[in-house]
């Protein structure tokens, strides 16, 4: 059977590609996503765009790189970056200097501005003093999701950038990031708040039907699970947000639109290992169900080796050859070690390719591209540059 | 039986934290083998709903019931005890809880369907992890007629090391929502468990900046909090070095000797030994400049204070028999 090579990814021409105007990068947790899109908007910058990237929760020095210092929700320009020495070496002389921006989420904040943006200013801050809002706003599971997405918008609605690049939540699975808005949205205006808010108004028939017992055995039963004190809290919270209801169904829509629409283009990132290619592989099918424009794969993290030609088997061989015959010589003892790490990157490379395969096999016309594995953890522009060569030597 | 000294001795419940992609889950299963040699009986509990330990031990996806997935690590002298597991859902988690102490089983599946357990379990702030670590903290303290406590472990697969402080210290958020009633009685209960000597919390990291980074703050934050014991650093993934530890900084620095490399490869019987040295030196000095990286960050753990135990790295799909090999050098380290 011939091998099946996946289609490449050209991330170079979709980011050179003017209509490109958001590019999502998403996948598990650990495979190198903050570092990928960091060094994706970069590129981009030096290509000539005006890029913003929103990252979620960056290593320390990688954020320090870019000149982020604080979670403060406001894009800051990344100094050193621009139409430089890369895009006169390769003859694009023509395009205007680009830019760079970057800035890190804050999530409650970014909560908070919604709030006082949807309600006038006595019932926002009734809002935000309740107990039940700020556990809501900083600990719900999906707000960090949830507020990604919104500041997303906000930045596209915005229109300073002709590039954003986002890089979704750490979640435990990497799909939450598409649900979360939408649970949010329904829970916020989803009939059990609006029951638990007025049982007069609406505890009616129909809950009655599905339910097989009064409306008393609802609150009866939270009341239990939760206590009066905070069915409370509940209730007021959610008597003062009645007004917004309708605005945060609203933007949850408008986000997910944007999400779907031309001009967005999702990068799911993994590693060549089996857990982040399955949560890849689940992901790139999400994404086609919900009809959101997949670009491609990229294989983070892939081991390269120098010497492609000396095998795995030939190299341990030859390693075991010069250890039995002479154990104490010095440039024997060095060809040894050499061979014998020789060998186990061979190995790796094989096993990464194995797994690289499988994936191509589920999904054969998911084009993908490869960054190299890199020696040693980037922290700063020129290690995200050096990533990003990676997009141009296909 | 046999009694042996290992770092955690008289701790019921092991819980086990790490950053993404570092291999929480696989550490998790090899220290319940590895607790349960010595003819052991060891509960492991996912909380996350990922059936992570499923694909781990190969097995069907887990339901909210106890199953005995694998026979402990084999020592000498005795044969491995047996390894249960558990995938505590939150909304199953809480139908039992009003189940055990309202005998409303009943209505909480009703409820269920109209999604107020959606409500309670996933919007409720803290009362998913009430739920999760009391089921924990529950076949803990479970005892029987005949030998006591039911399980000699529990070891818990629980959220990633960035949510670990805020998912145990259950009662801090509870109490901010919930000052009193039932779930703010349970909640404390269950503090209980976690904040005495029988619970430690494991970190497992690899050496990289920010999975140590956060190991290293995740350490910190319990201790400030205070009651809850950090427990091992566990590195996982480690690599043995190509080249003596002298050598390291040379290479690093691509000055080590090429003709004396060619020289080694020719006497091998190598073709063209001079360029296959300058590729294998290129490979030497790469991994000679991950080691240095590797050094400097366990160097950072160092200062942590806590006992750190080594994994090696394990290349491709490492299967059941990898499993019991991190099982064994968890327990020749005296982990478990």
């Amino acid at each position: 059977m011939a091998e099946r090579r996946p289609p490449e990814l050209d991330v170079d021409r979709l980011i050179a590609d003017r209509r490109t105007r958001i590019i999502v990068c998403c996948g598990s947790g650990g495979v190198g996503k903050t570092t990928t899109a960091a060094a994706i908007g970069l590129r981009a910058a030096e290509r000539g765009r005006h890029v913003v990237v929103l990252t979620v929760d960056p290593a320390r020095r990688l954020a320090q790189s870019m000149g982020l210092t604080s979670l403060d929700n406001t894009p800051r320009l990344v100094p050193g970056v621009g139409g430089d020495a890369t895009t006169a070496q390769e003859g694009n002389g023509a395009e205007s200097a680009g830019s760079l921006h970057a800035m890190m989420l804050d999530m409650k904040r970014t909560f908070d501005e919604i709030v006082e943006a949807h309600a006038d200013p006595d019932r926002a801050t009734q809002i935000l003093a309740n107990p039940f809002y700020q556990s809501l706003s900083s600990s719900f599971a999906g707000t960090q999701e949830y507020m990604a997405m919104e500041k997303l918008g906000q930045l596209r609605r915005a229109d300073e950038w002709d590039l954003i690049v986002v890089d979704t939540p750490p979640s435990r699975s990497a799909l939450d990031f598409l649900d979360a808005p939408q649970r949010l949205s329904r829970f916020l205006d989803g009939r059990l708040l609006r029951l638990l808010t007025a049982p007069a108004k609406v505890g009616g028939r129909a809950y009655l039907r599905v339910l097989n017992a009064g409306f008393g055995v609802v609150t009866g039963v939270l009341t239990k699970i939760l206590g009066t004190a905070m069915l409370k809290d509940v209730q007021t919270f959610v008597s003062a947000l009645d007004t917004m209801f309708g605005g945060f169904r609203e933007r949850a829509d408008y986000t997910y639109q944007l999400l779907r629409a031309p001009g967005t283009s999702f990068l799911v990132v993994a590693a060549p290992e089996e857990d982040a290619l399955r949560e890849a592989s689940y992901f790139v099918d999400r994404l086609d169900q919900e009809g959101m424009p997949l670009a491609g794969l990229v294989l983070n993290r892939v081991q390269r080796v120098p010497a492609v030609h000396l095998s795995a088997a030939r190299s341990r061989a030859a390693a075991e050859v010069l250890q039995a015959a002479a154990p104490e010589d010095a440039p024997r003892l060095l060809a040894a070690a050499a061979l014998r790490l020789h060998a186990d990157r061979m190995e790796e490379v094989a096993a990464q390719r194995r797994t690289a395969k499988q994936f191509t096999a589920a999904h054969p016309l998911i084009p993908v591209a490869e960054i190299p594995a890199q020696a040693e953890d980037v922290h700063d522009l020129d290690g995200l540059r050096q990533i990003g060569m990676a997009f141009g030597d296909r | 039986m046999a009694t042996r000294d290992t770092d955690w001795d008289g701790v019921r419940l092991h819980v086990v934290t790490g950053k993404g992609g570092t291999g929480k889950t696989t550490v998790a299963g090899a220290l319940a083998l590895a607790l349960a040699a010595d003819g052991k009986k060891v509960l492991l509990i996912e909380v996350e709903g990922r059936q992570g330990i499923a694909q781990l031990f190969d097995v069907p996806p887990l339901p909210y019931a106890e199953r005995r997935i694998a026979v402990g690590l084999g020592t000498q002298s005795h044969q491995g005890g047996d390894v249960f597991a558990l995938v505590a859902d939150p909304e199953s988690a809480l139908i039992e809880y009003l189940e055990m102490f309202y005998s409303l089983r009943h209505a909480g599946t009703a409820l269920a369907k109209l999604g107020v357990m959606d409500f309670a379990t996933t919007i409720a702030p803290g009362l998913r992890d009430v739920l999760l670590t009391g089921k924990a903290a529950e076949a803990v303290r479970r005892k029987d007629d005949k030998r006591g406590r039911v399980y000699d472990a529990v070891v818990m697969d629980a959220p990633p090391t960035g949510r670990i402080t805020r998912f145990l210290n259950v009662t801090t958020e509870v109490s901010d929502l919930a000052r009193v009633g039932p779930i703010r009685g349970h909640a404390d209960t269950v503090l209980k468990v976690i904040r005495s000597p029988e619970t430690v919390v494991h970190f497992v990291t690899v050496l990289e900046e920010m999975p140590v980074q956060e190991t290293l703050d995740g350490i910190a934050e319990l201790r400030e909090l205070g009651g809850i014991r950090p427990g091992g650093i566990i590195v996982n993934m480690t690599r043995p070095l190509a080249l003596p530890p002298s050598q390291l900084q040379a290479a690093a620095h691509g000055e080590l000797d090429q003709a004396q490399l060619a020289l080694g490869l020719k006497a091998a019987g190598l073709d063209d030994s001079a360029t296959l040295a300058t590729a294998l030196a290129a490979e030497l000095s790469e991994q000679a400049r991950t080691a240095l990286g590797h050094e400097l960050q366990q160097q950072r753990l160092d200062t942590a204070g806590q006992p750190c135990y080594q994994l090696p790295w394990l290349s491709g799909d490492i299967g059941l028999g990898g499993l019991y090999q991190l099982a064994s050098a968890l327990r020749d380290q005296k982990a478990a």
